[in-house]
């Protein structure tokens, strides 16, 4: 099947923008709900304090930090893949991208919220801004946190002028298609854009160059979110193995976010003319290879402790493997890695559906993981006599909760506002030139893909 | 007269209009072409395509570079903080900063280069048609001489159904 004319990709791609129906604004109010109860809790737990949570003395990190890197590394599923797409000039990427790149802007938003209500008094959040203070106090450019600070801004600045530059053109099509008022708001967002030959070859130099930058820049993200626990000495956590851990499980459980994301919105949009199965089987095999990965890393892990025999490393080691921890871990493993080889590696199983419930396993055993290294490494550190436990408590639940309704309430509204799709690339790759595709990539231009 | 163009169907029209144009002498910086996608396959393309976005955007990395490096001496010498033995000056820590700041430098760049060298931010720009949105594909000449349109609607009249419009 060939893609739609142009007429018809602009009409199909702009209807959500200009049609709205009752089930919107109904999503739109039930989510906004739970929001709305998630920031009350939030604003609850401040008046109240950190009594409200299960989080102690021992354990003081728990169901928040646990989220702070879930959502960054979901986070990874937008830009990184689409920047590694662009630049390797994969035509089947272009109904992807954007797609993916919103779900980094508001993963990493959501993400970095956390460690702010984790403060206890996020007003003082200013203190780990590096300015000079009326008290001479600046931070201490040795502390992970403060590596946090700068490399999750860096990469939400890349990320959403990432996402935001290639929107421009797409402004200027609904401001071109649209009257009254929708018109002057989309007229000022596509900043004059006109479509020039030099417009154009500026945009796509400058999405080349920050697609260069933004690689490095993703992997250092999550690298260093595995120094907030790799640069203390806490059983488990004092590995060199971290870093590219970490990177790797973000980008596995981006990419089931991805999954779903696409395949929600291929659903309601109705978008089965733009997202075909080949994209679900694509990122299933990307799926079932970052699975392989993971349980990789896992094994190394793993043995490494088992093999070393540290007294205080094989306590987190057992409790996790046969104790107290161990049907999460199993279930971790589970869904992590037996669901996502059995289903994305059986070509039949590979479908849309496949490819969904592979994700939804893999999201639910990439959070089991955070929670798994945060938890038991600090509820049995060296000293026995500080062990502890954690039970969350209904406070970090509902904010829990409230975090996933914004992630889907904000995504919600950006598909209602913006094209999902980007319409000039898709349409760009309609008509593929052959400057545009190197001899390597020739065979995947967008106008061969067969669903 | 503040500008002069056609609206054509498909790039090789398009194509054939901006040859038109070159042969009644307009330089190609004055030729601006305007289409709803980029048109990579066609000589047009080229025009105002050179850039020195990638150096400025090196530059920028520079500076992103050298401010971090200045930020985390200045803070860390003004202001020591002792720190687990670690010496007061730590450059391992201090790399990941440096590295954050000139990425986010050459970003920046990239994108100041994009906003003022592609004229974002202009309201009312002089030569556009909404029809570019429906797939035609614009050619026109901005400000034209007297002198010289009569030259320019012979070049850009590539077959009788061509309407020339002005502005």
């Amino acid at each position: 099947m060939k893609l739609p004319s142009d007429e018809t990709i602009t009409s199909d791609l702009l209807h959500p923008l200009l049609n709205t129906s009752w089930r919107f604004y109904l999503l739109v109010a039930f989510l906004g709900g739970i929001v709305v109860m998630g920031l009350g809790t939030w604003l609850f737990q401040m008046i109240m304090g950190f009594g409200l949570t299960g989080i102690n003395n021992t354990i003081f990190w728990a169901f928040y930090i646990t989220n702070f890197v879930f959502w960054i590394g979901i986070s990874h599923a937008g830009t990184l893949i689409s920047a590694i797409l662009r630049l390797v000039n994969a035509g089947w990427r272009r109904p992807v991208t954007r797609c993916a790149e919103v779900i980094t802007a508001f993963a990493l938003m959501i993400g970095a919220l956390f460690p702010i209500i984790h403060l206890g008094r996020p007003w003082l959040f200013f203190w780990l801004v590096p300015y000079p203070s009326s008290r001479m106090i600046w931070p201490n450019f040795r502390s992970p946190l403060v590596w946090d600070f700068f490399a999750i801004n860096t990469y939400l600045t890349g990320s959403l002028l990432f996402l935001i530059l290639p929107m421009i053109p797409d402004f200027a099509i609904v401001r071109d298609k649209s009257t009254g008022l929708r018109r002057k708001i989309y007229g000022v967002l596509a900043l004059g854009w006109r479509g020039t030959t030099k417009q154009w070859h500026r945009l796509e130099t400058a999405m080349s160059i920050m697609a260069v930058a933004i690689i490095p820049v993703a992997v250092s993200v999550h690298t260093i979110v595995s120094f907030d626990f790799s640069m203390a000495p806490v059983p488990m956590w004092h590995s060199t193995i971290f870093g590219p851990y970490f990177v790797a499980g973000a980008i596995f459980s981006g990419i089931a976010g991805l999954i779903i994301a696409m395949a929600t919105l291929r659903k309601l949009l109705h978008l089965e003319n733009y997202l075909y199965p080949l994209h679900f089987q694509n990122l299933g095999k990307l799926l079932l290879m970052m699975s392989l990965l993971w349980g990789y890393f896992v094994f190394n892990e793993r043995l490494t402790v088992w093999y070393g025999n540290d007294e205080a490393e094989m306590n987190v080691f057992w409790v996790t493997q046969s104790g107290s921890f161990s049907p999460l871990f199993w279930t971790m493993v589970t869904a992590n890695f037996v669901i996502p080889v059995i289903v994305l590696g059986i070509k039949r199983f590979r479908t849309i559906t496949g490819c969904v419930i592979a994700s939804f396993g893999v999201c639910i055993g990439m959070w089991l993981e955070r929670f798994l290294i945060v938890v038991p490494s600090l509820g049995h550190k060296y000293l026995p006599y500080s062990w502890g436990t954690y039970t969350p408590r209904p406070v970090e639940l509902m904010i829990t909760t409230a975090t996933f309704a914004a992630m889907v309430l904000l995504y919600t509204l950006f598909a209602k506002f913006v094209p999902i799709i980007s319409i000039w690339e898709l349409k760009a790759g309609k008509h593929p030139s052959p400057a545009l595709f190197p001899e390597g990539a020739r065979e995947h231009p967008l106008g061969e893909i067969h669903p | 007269m503040k500008a002069l163009y056609a609206l054509y169907p498909d790039g090789h029209a398009a194509e054939r209009a901006v040859d038109g144009l070159r042969k009644a002498g307009v330089t190609d910086n004055d030729i601006t072409v305007i289409s709803a996608q980029p048109m990579e396959g066609f000589n047009f393309s080229h025009i105002g395509h050179k850039t020195y976005m990638w150096h400025i955007a090196c530059v920028g990395g520079l500076v992103g570079f050298l401010t971090a490096t200045g930020l985390a001496y200045i803070t860390e010498t003004s202001w020591p903080i002792p720190t687990g033995g670690m010496p007061i000056l730590s450059w391992w820590p201090n790399l990941i900063i440096m590295f954050e700041l000139t990425m986010l430098g050459a970003i920046l760049a990239a994108v100041m280069t994009l906003i003022v060298t592609a004229r974002l931010g202009r309201r009312r720009p002089v030569l556009y048609d909404p029809e570019v949105t429906d797939g035609k594909i614009l050619v026109g000449v901005e400000n034209p001489r007297e002198a010289s349109i009569p030259d320019l609607q012979k070049a850009l009249q590539i077959h009788p159904s061509v309407s020339l419009k002005t502005i």
